[in-house]
């Protein structure tokens, strides 16, 4: 069970993982809305959501949802197979 | 109707909302340019180098069909069925995903065919492969013009965008990254587009929950009786009176005919799935995607039952009343203007965008696969260089492009049209399954057998359409008694066992193919190595298909008890 690939230096995909992407994005969200959350929750937004703050949960949520992914992609590092140069 | 956007849609979208909106449209063209510099072959741009891990190509597989028709389709039969909706999901989608991943996708995979239509050429020859390559691409024009206008329709109620300029933009932004990364960029699209739909739509069913009072609310409230919250006859859905007749339409029309008949032949979704990067992986796409694809209708049926319930035009109007403007398709669109304040109303639009250009990108992509690869290529200019077919390919994605936009244009004006347009090319894919099923399996089937029991089968859907109640409207003779999702259920079964017979009996009066071509293709002539993979044992338990797809029938039986 000798695999070729590894006596060679394995590349990893890096930022351009799809993970950190992902990461990135649902991240990016979150912390808007947690902002938006503390600072600009109006009385008739919780009344819309019956007393819910909806931005800061769902903020809250998609940080803790970024992370994980960050984590995943961190321990797992995506290979480039060697015959993909470019 | 549509076209005049009244304020009843109309959001209160902020700086910050379209801010949000933004940053997802940079996302979706920065990963359009990353993946055009792995392009440097045809199978690069047309299956992604065949290297994609199965998780990526498994979430891109359910999200190819998590498009405008099935969030906008799915909610509102939720809002008017209840939770015989989730059948769609759990009887419709989820077993054929399996059977796909177990059964067919080793002949998929192993015989390095390029499409779906490909392995019916290599296994039928021409007249096969004609019918299905030309039916299928015509279709993906189509559905892609439909997915396009209920974009722009989206953008036009949401935003108040004239529906010209969204249809433009809608379709710019779709075709930019297609044409530059070909399938990795729409695969990678696919998957963030699948997380943003997740992060829109799973806040929006907890906060719909919380505002009905928890799932006993729901229990207490909803209308018009308890009915709609057993998944089980369904004699709503299905139209058929009697419940026993009710669940064998349900099992063998959509659980059996018409779904496997779309899952497992129809090259949108098998596409992803090729361009995973060993025959293992392949098979795990579809396993994988059946995961997320059990949960999904959570997310969509389920705020489509509570949208009934607390959204007041949408109550009135399942109460009989007459609503004005609003229909059933309206559900998600108003529970969004309900619920949501400025901020997650962004993500939530970011969502339904995403949705519905996933759908969108899903039909071109595959469409430009089949048209360079079994049109061009096979009939029309063959012995080329293989950058000379990316190019094709590239031209085909502007092409097709530009013809959504003009099915858009046709589908604002001939709506109904459409509808029975869209039902026509439904019924093309009710015999699909039958005979690739047939060829896979049995060697003697030969070619004419192939094309016979194609045209046959549609013959025989398409005139049990003619002859039920209403499934071509006012076309319809209704000499037999069924209407609604019945008689579409009837029509694909009708498909499927006139294709079989037709199939078995021209083949026997036809010379059966030298059994040499056939290795690959056909079970019992090829080699079991091709079919197994050859990594199996350095895999874990949780890589391994059959073990998967067991976990996943085990999930979806104990789903319809828990809901029955």
């Amino acid at each position: 069970m000798t695999d070729p690939d590894k006596t060679t230096e394995r590349r990893t995909a890096g930022a351009f993982d799809i993970r950190y992407i992902i990461a990135a994005l649902i991240g990016a969200y979150g912390v808007v809305l947690v902002v938006l959350g503390l600072i600009n929750t109006t009385d008739s937004d919780l009344a819309k959501a019956d007393g819910l703050n909806v931005n800061l949960w769902a903020g809250l949520g998609m940080i803790v949802a970024a992370a994980l992914f960050a984590l995943w992609a961190k321990m797992k590092p995506t290979v480039v197979p060697d015959d993909f140069e470019e | 109707m549509i076209l005049a956007a009244s304020d009843t849609f109309r959001l209160d979208a902020n700086a910050v909302d379209y801010a949000l909106i933004a940053l997802y449209f940079a996302f979706v063209l920065g990963i359009g340019l990353a993946a055009k510099r792995q392009v440097s072959t045809s199978i690069d741009f047309f299956l992604s180098g065949r290297s994609l891990p199965a998780w990526v190509t498994g979430l891109a597989f359910i999200s190819a069909n998590l498009g405008a028709v099935e969030i906008i389709g799915m909610s509102a039969n939720g809002a008017q069925y209840g939770m015989a909706t989730m059948h769609y999901f759990w009887i419709g989608a989820v077993p054929a995903m399996l059977f796909l991943g177990i059964v067919m996708m080793p002949f998929y995979y192993g015989s390095g065919v390029r499409s779906v239509p490909e392995f019916m050429r290599r296994r039928f020859g021409t007249g096969a492969h004609l019918v299905n390559a030309l039916s299928f691409a015509v279709a993906q024009l189509l559905i892609a013009g439909i997915n396009l206008y209920l974009l722009a329709t989206i953008v036009n109620r949401l935003l108040g965008w004239p529906l010209w300029l969204s249809l433009i933009l809608a379709a710019a932004v779709v075709l930019s990254y297609t044409a530059l990364g070909g399938l990795s960029a729409a695969i990678y699209n696919e998957v963030l587009q699948f997380f943003v739909i997740v992060a829109a739509l799973l806040p929006l069913t907890i906060v719909a929950l919380n505002k009905v009072g928890g799932w006993d609310g729901v229990k207490e409230r909803v209308q018009p009786n308890a009915e709609q919250l057993s998944s089980w006859p369904a004699t709503d859905l299905t139209g058929i009176d009697s419940p026993l007749l009710s669940v064998i339409g349900l099992v063998f029309g959509l659980g059996f005919v018409l779904s496997f008949g779309y899952w497992t032949t129809n090259f949108v979704e098998v596409q992803r799935a090729m361009a995973s990067s060993s025959v293992s992986a392949a098979r795990r796409s579809p396993i994988i995607g059946a995961f997320p694809k059990m949960f999904i209708p959570f997310i969509v049926v389920i705020p489509g039952i509570i949208a009934a319930i607390i959204v007041p035009e949408i109550a009135e109007l399942k109460s009989g009343g007459s609503a004005g403007e609003v229909e059933y398709n309206d559900v998600m669109l108003l529970l969004i203007r309900d619920l949501l304040p400025n901020g997650m109303l962004g993500v939530a639009i970011a969502g339904l965008l995403a949705s519905f250009m996933a759908g969108m990108a899903a039909n071109i992509s595959a469409f430009n696969t089949v048209f360079s690869y079994d049109l061009w290529q096979t009939y029309v200019v063959k012995d080329k260089p293989d950058s000379y077919y990316t190019t094709v390919g590239r031209v085909a994605t502007v092409g097709a492009t530009l013809t959504a936009i003009g099915t858009a244009v046709f589908a604002a004006g001939y709506s109904n049209l459409m509808d029975y347009l869209q039902l026509l090319f439904g019924f093309f894919n009710a015999p699909l399954f039958a005979t690739f099923i047939l060829g896979m399996f049995w060697k003697r089937m030969t070619a004419s057998a192939g094309w016979a029991g194609l045209v046959s089968g549609t013959v025989a859907a398409v005139l049990v359409a003619y002859l039920s109640e209403d499934a071509f409207g006012g076309l319809s003779v209704g000499v037999i008694g069924l209407s609604g999702q019945g008689a579409s259920f009837v029509a694909a079964g009708a498909a499927f066992f006139v294709d079989i017979a037709v199939s078995i009996v021209v083949s026997m009066m036809t010379r059966p193919r030298v059994e040499s071509e056939l290795e690959g293709l056909v079970y019992s002539l090829t080699p079991g190595a091709t079919l197994k993979d050859d990594e199996a044992e350095q895999h874990s338990w949780f890589q391994s298909p059959t073990k998967l797809a067991g976990i996943g029938l085990v999930i979806i039986i104990v789903l319809n008890i828990v809901f029955a």
